[in-house]
């Protein structure tokens, strides 16, 4: 269970080194600040519609990283290495979820307040956004590492990967912006869409990344 | 059944197309194999089954669970130094001392110096032995090299001879796929056929 741990840190060092994992979070601020110039500064719509607008800003800015969780890896010879040692590569695929949650998740709900008072949004919406993304950004997370597996090594690879993920992720949309006033039913269906990706996502990155190394 | 890595009539076929068929050879403690042939045979391949990266189409590859690969790609990340990148798979390798295990690879392969330097600014040749001092670290008795003496000097070479000769004193095994001229005594030879 060390070598689990091991992963974790490396890649949590690589996403925060790089200050690739600040880029999200920027694109995600650029986004949610773009709806009031759209629409209008009408305060009253605003507030009505923030928390879908936060929504859709958090599934853009996750497809950002896709591109690097995987390929990186395995054009460098990583995953050759990590198979080489007897590693199952769903194991490391489920540290590679772990490790990208800690580094987009948190840090995409703390932005979330950002944008929720560029937005104006009422605290009682706010709690109930971020509630709903610490349900739904492990599913985001869990499916951004399985797209990436799944594009990695191809020509137009993130062009590829928000036509794969973005359909996928509706689920979570629907239900992370539905609870913000369909309450504990919607949250219930996100935390188990976000579940199911959990689950299955590890087994699907893992197998691309064997066929990969073919 | 001392026999750290051996194939027995393993058959390898990439996209449809049969590289080598029936190919059977033991290596016990102290022992090397030369991989020879020209370019597209299956060398790499070769040594691609041996790491258990490739299913072989036919026969089976058993000996050590661990091995040691070191191939085209350092698998060293870029932005980190090389000491701290060494160390990742050090401690993946083995729970005993990893950092003095790296250190005396560092050592071992002329690297010591540079241990605090990032790896994106390794010349090719030191990324090579970057490699090799992965491989040194790892404490495994099976060593899988493809193409070791790529990108490396004369120097640099004996080292690599130096360091295949100690590890096989001290029972390692090693299987080494090369086009260049490698010195390693008693070493069985496994000449793949020209490709098709």
């Amino acid at each position: 269970m060390t070598g689990f741990g091991t992963l974790v840190a490396r890649d949590l060092g690589r996403a925060w080194a790089g200050g690739g994992a600040v880029y999200p979070l920027a694109f995600f601020l650029l986004v949610a600040i773009l709806f009031p110039f759209a629409i209008g500064p009408d305060t009253v719509l605003l507030a009505r519609v923030g928390g879908g607008i936060i929504w859709a800003a958090a599934l853009l800015a996750a497809l950002m990283p896709v591109e690097r969780l995987i390929g990186p890896d395995a054009e460098n010879g990583v995953l050759d290495q990590l198979a080489t040692r007897g590693l199952a590569m769903s194991a490391v695929a489920a540290a590679k979820i772990v490790a990208h949650w800690l580094a987009f998740g948190p840090p995409l709900m703390l932005a979330a307040v950002i944008a929720a008072g560029l937005l104006d949004l009422p605290a009682s919406t706010l709690w109930r956004v971020e509630f709903g993304l610490l349900l739904g950004t492990p599913g985001l997370a869990a499916l951004a590492v399985a797209t990436s597996a799944l594009v990695a090594g191809l020509r137009g690879a993130s062009a590829v990967a928000g036509l794969v993920m973005l359909p996928l992720a509706v689920p979570l949309l629907i239900f992370g912006a539905g609870s913000i006033d369909g309450g504990e039913g919607a949250l219930k269906l996100l935390a188990a869409v976000s579940l199911l990706l959990i689950a299955g996502a590890p087994f699907v990155a893992g197998a691309a990344m064997r066929v990969g190394m073919e | 059944m001392s026999d750290l890595l051996a194939f027995r009539d393993v058959s390898c076929a990439r996209g449809g197309r049969p590289l080598f068929a029936g190919l059977s050879f033991a290596l016990t403690p102290g022992d090397a194999a030369l991989v020879s042939g020209p370019n597209g045979v299956g060398k790499s391949s070769l040594i691609r089954v041996a790491a258990g990266l490739l299913a072989p189409a036919q026969g089976t590859v058993e000996g050590a669970p661990v091995r040691a690969l070191m191939a085209e790609a350092p698998a060293l990340d870029a932005a980190r130094p090389l000491g701290d990148a060494l160390l990742f798979w050090a401690k993946l390798d083995a729970p005993a001392d990893p950092q003095g295990r790296v250190a005396q690879a560092l050592a071992a392969t002329g690297l010591a110096p540079l241990a605090d330097v990032p790896v994106r600014l390794l010349s090719t040749g030191q990324r090579r032995r970057a490699a090799l001092a992965r491989v040194v670290a790892s404490a495994a008795p099976v060593w899988l090299l493809d193409e070791p003496a790529n990108g490396l000097d004369t120097a640099s070479v004996a080292t690599l001879t130096a360091l295949i000769a100690r590890h096989r004193a001290a029972g390692g095994v090693a299987l080494v796929a090369t086009h260049l001229p490698i010195d390693l005594p008693d070493a069985q030879i496994i000449a793949l056929g020209v490709a098709a």
